[in-house]
């Protein structure tokens, strides 16, 4: 049984909206698009943290949308120097407030660091400089906001970009199905390190996503959590649905929420009974492009992956939606 | 009490920065620069340094985290050359841009293509325009004094300036000197605790690296390039200062045997030591040749510059760079351009010397002099001559 | 300095690199222009839960004494709330011209 117990022993009493936490570390005012599903996350994870950390954020939407001068959304300390290092300063800061401690410089308690970026500055330019934070040891959380494109840029892929998936620069066409790799498994390359704690979240499950920040926070070494951040302009959606299709993401095990404690796998979030993932890609028009063939190709793969995630985390299998025979044309 | 030492002065930077009492150091190793890091590294293993030494895993990494240290408040310190500054390069730009005082050693080597380990000052004019202060040493004495001041000078808090002393890779940085260390009691004097303007603090929170608007862009580099060329008097009081406690003052350009002098060559970095060689030697032949030495390369010390070249009629530049396909290299571009409204300024003649490593003796400065002469009389041959090119 | 125009500020007026001392400035910024449509809540079906106020990305609902809940002037009229309510008490309605 490791140290910090498994998720569903929780502290909480109550989950009750009202009774959350009403100080708001990420202000109003930010210019995010209406509906931003990762506007929501960063709102929450904030809260988490509370008032005793320092930010380090990657250039991305979050950050472009909160810090522009004269104007911050950030109450909380917050640094912003490039898209790939973002790592590399959060290790920066933890290690300059080892040594103001050691010297009596810290005035108040110990703040907490934490690394914050986009997909882009995650999985792709940042993994260098992640790799080598968690490596490294540092006490510090990263958090990813995956909205699965360089969304800021106007909406590249990136390699967390889903299988076939629109983007501007992985678009359909006559030869093309959109993005044709599958999204790089940045949670096993954090399990990888050997980090102490690594988990997915959504602000769809505002208290599953609250008690994970609260729990990497206070482990000590690396942690890592991914957060699924629902695009409507990216991901050409309605701007009411972010919340619903976080939720049908997880529903669907397109997106399962799980932790890793010390590399012991555990969901956080069981679905009884799983929806067809065309459920979730349906109100998308960055999948609307998609024959059945590709749609089926999804279905099966994704249930493959959840299948591989609940044999690590010794779950039981839920009720599947049924699926149509592979065919030859599938496997391309 | 101040005592002398005779080590490789790699070392003595190691020692300078301990004494300056670091506490933040992320490095990336890189020939020639790496006897700095190990060293700093293996004082603190010992404790003989109380700081954090952070292996970062690229050069980029390490000023970056450089950044974070300075920004959550402590005295940081680095060192790279060559590729590793040229990796640096996009962040360079923002540790200035953020008023850091980042303390950095470069060990100038040149810049691949080719590959080579060997020096020149390549690596370093490729940061011209980094915003940082930019000072040049030439030997250990130099090193060891300008490395402790560059904290005092780039936490002033009416600087708050990233600063980098280059020393020449190999030639410099490898080679043993003899060398008088202060106490450390005398450092501690000069230069206190570092207390930073802005620091990422919980009890007073601010937002570090918003972006700007076109509104506001050019105010905000104005502002840096305003504290920039402000920096200069700061640079000198310091410099004062400490000529005040050891008997060695400083000048932006150092002038040796100027007096008379119809003709100057003009060098940076520690080939200065060459051609003083040289320059001896064609006095005594009756030449009246003398030479500058640049120590302060940012910011620009215009005035000093103008006023070491009153009087004379041709000033031969030395550069340790090529600006490839450009007007002129380097130097010859900045020190051309402020001489330029002088009634009755001097002829230039250019010299790219030393490429790579590639030895550069007295006699070589001599037979530079000889043949600017002779191109004064009759005009250039070309813009620039790569000297000892051979074909 | 914040009052003034962006393109009025001179460079003696910006702090040292561009460093922002006030957390939470953002607030100065009416995000509420860019809506076409808002939530108006029934309020006898409101069961004051919280939910519109937790998911809200603007943090454009505050609580009004009573416990109920209703939008603020941050308001970029996404729709999520109304979505999102248990009992479906919020309705999105057109702005005025």
């Amino acid at each position: 049984m490791d140290k910090f117990g498994y998720a569903q022993s929780q502290k909480f009493d109550t989950y009750a909206s009202r009774l959350m936490p009403r100080e708001e570390y990420f202000t109003s005012g930010h210019r995010s698009c209406q509906g931003c599903g990762e506007a929501l996350a960063v709102r929450w994870v904030t809260k988490a943290i509370g008032k005793d950390a320092i930010i380090a954020h990657a250039t991305g939407c979050m950050e472009i949308v909160s810090s522009g001068w004269p104007q911050t959304a950030w109450m909380h300390p917050w640094i912003h120097v490039a898209f790939e290092n973002t790592s590399a300063v959060a290790s920066g800061i933890e290690s300059a407030l080892k040594v103001l401690e050691r010297k009596g410089k810290l005035k108040g308690p110990m703040p907490k660091v934490v690394a914050m970026g986009g997909d882009g500055g995650t999985s792709d330019i940042g993994l260098q400089s992640l790799s080598g934070a968690m490596e490294r040891g540092h006490n510090f959380t990263y958090i990813c906001w995956d909205n699965e494109a360089y969304m800021n840029t106007g909406i590249q892929r990136s390699s967390s970009t889903p299988y076939g998936a629109m983007t501007t620069t992985s678009p359909p066409g006559k030869l093309s199905i959109g993005q044709h790799t599958q999204k790089k498994n940045m949670v096993a390359i954090a399990v990888a390190h050997g980090i102490p704690y690594v988990a997915t979240a959504s602000p769809s499950y505002m208290f599953d996503l609250y008690f994970k920040v609260r729990k990497a926070l206070e482990t000590p070494g690396p942690a890592y959590i991914h957060v699924l951040s629902v695009c409507p302009t990216g991901w050409r959606s309605a701007t009411d649905l972010s919340v619903r299709l976080g939720r049908l993401a997880v529903e669907t095990g397109v997106f399962p929420l799980y932790e890793v404690v010390d590399g012991r796998y555990h969901l956080t979030v069981e679905v009884p009974k799983m929806r067809p993932v065309n459920d979730y890609l349906k109100p998308q028009g960055r999948f609307r492009h998609l024959r059945e063939k590709e749609r089926d190709f999804i279905q099966r793969h994704t249930l493959a992956q959840y299948q591989l995630l609940l044999d690590k985390c010794n779950a039981t299998y839920p009720e599947f939606p049924v699926m149509t025979e592979e065919t030859e044309e599938e496997t391309e | 009490m101040a005592h002398r030492v005779g080590m490789e002065v790699s070392i003595a930077i190691s020692h300078a920065v301990q004494m300056s009492k670091a506490e933040a150091i992320a490095a990336y190793p890189i020939t020639p620069q790496t006897h700095i890091v190990e060293h700093l590294s293996s004082m603190v293993a010992n404790g003989e340094l109380d700081a954090e030494f952070v292996n970062v895993e690229s050069e980029h990494s390490a000023i970056s985290t450089c950044i974070g240290m300075s920004a959550a408040g402590a005295r940081t310190y680095t060192a790279t050359s060559s590729q590793g500054l040229a990796l640096m390069n996009e962040v360079l730009y923002i540790v200035s841009a953020l008023r850091l005082p980042i303390v950095m050693t470069v060990a100038n080597r040149a810049l691949s293509g080719p590959l080579s380990i060997w020096n020149d000052h390549s690596d370093i004019m490729g940061a011209r325009d980094i915003g940082w202060i930019q000072i040049f040493v030439e030997n250990g004495q130099e090193s060891f004094d300008h490395s402790v001041m560059a904290f005092k000078i780039a936490e002033n808090h009416k600087v708050l300036l990233p600063t980098i002393i280059n020393l020449d890779g190999f030639i410099l940085s490898h080679v043993v000197e003899a060398m008088e260390f202060p106490d450390q009691e005398m450092v501690d004097k000069f230069l206190p605790d570092y207390h930073p303007s802005y620091q990422l603090d919980t009890e007073k929170p601010v937002t570090m690296g918003a972006f700007a608007m076109p509104e506001v862009y050019t105010e905000v580099k104005m502002g840096h390039q305003m504290a920039l060329t402000g920096a200069y008097d700061h640079i000198l009081k310091v410099w004062k200062e400490w000529g005040d406690l050891t008997g060695r003052h400083y000048q932006p350009v150092e002038k040796y045997k100027t007096e008379g002098a119809k003709i100057l060559l003009l060098t940076m970095g520690c080939l200065g030591e060459v051609a003083e060689v040289a320059v001896d030697e064609m006095r005594e032949a009756g030449l009246e040749v003398g030479l500058l030495k640049l120590r302060l390369w940012r910011p620009f010390p215009f005035a000093d510059l103008r006023e070491a070249v009153d009087g004379a009629e041709l000033v031969i530049v030395c550069d340790r760079a090529l600006s490839l396909g450009g007007a002129a290299p380097p130097v010859l571009a900045e020190v051309r351009s402020a001489i330029y409204d002088i009634a009755n300024r001097p002829q230039t003649a250019s010299f790219v010397i030393g490429l790579g490593g590639r030895d550069v003796d007295p006699q070589a400065f001599k037979n530079i002099v000889a043949q600017a002469q002779a191109e004064a009389q009759t005009g250039p041959t070309q813009e620039y001559h790569i000297f000892g090119v051979r074909g | 300095m914040s009052s003034k125009p962006m393109d009025q500020v001179t460079w003696q007026e910006i702090e040292p690199g561009a460093i922002l001392t006030e957390p939470g400035s953002a607030r100065g910024y009416n995000t509420g222009d860019w809506r076409s449509q808002h939530p108006v809540w029934t309020k006898s079906r409101c069961i004051r839960c919280g939910v519109c106020w937790t998911v809200c990305p603007e943090g454009g609902i505050s609580e009004e004494p009573g416990g109920y809940f209703d939008m603020n002037t941050y308001c970029k009229g996404c729709g999520i709330c109304a979505k999102e309510c248990v009992t479906g008490c919020i309705s999105m309605v057109p702005e005025e011209e």
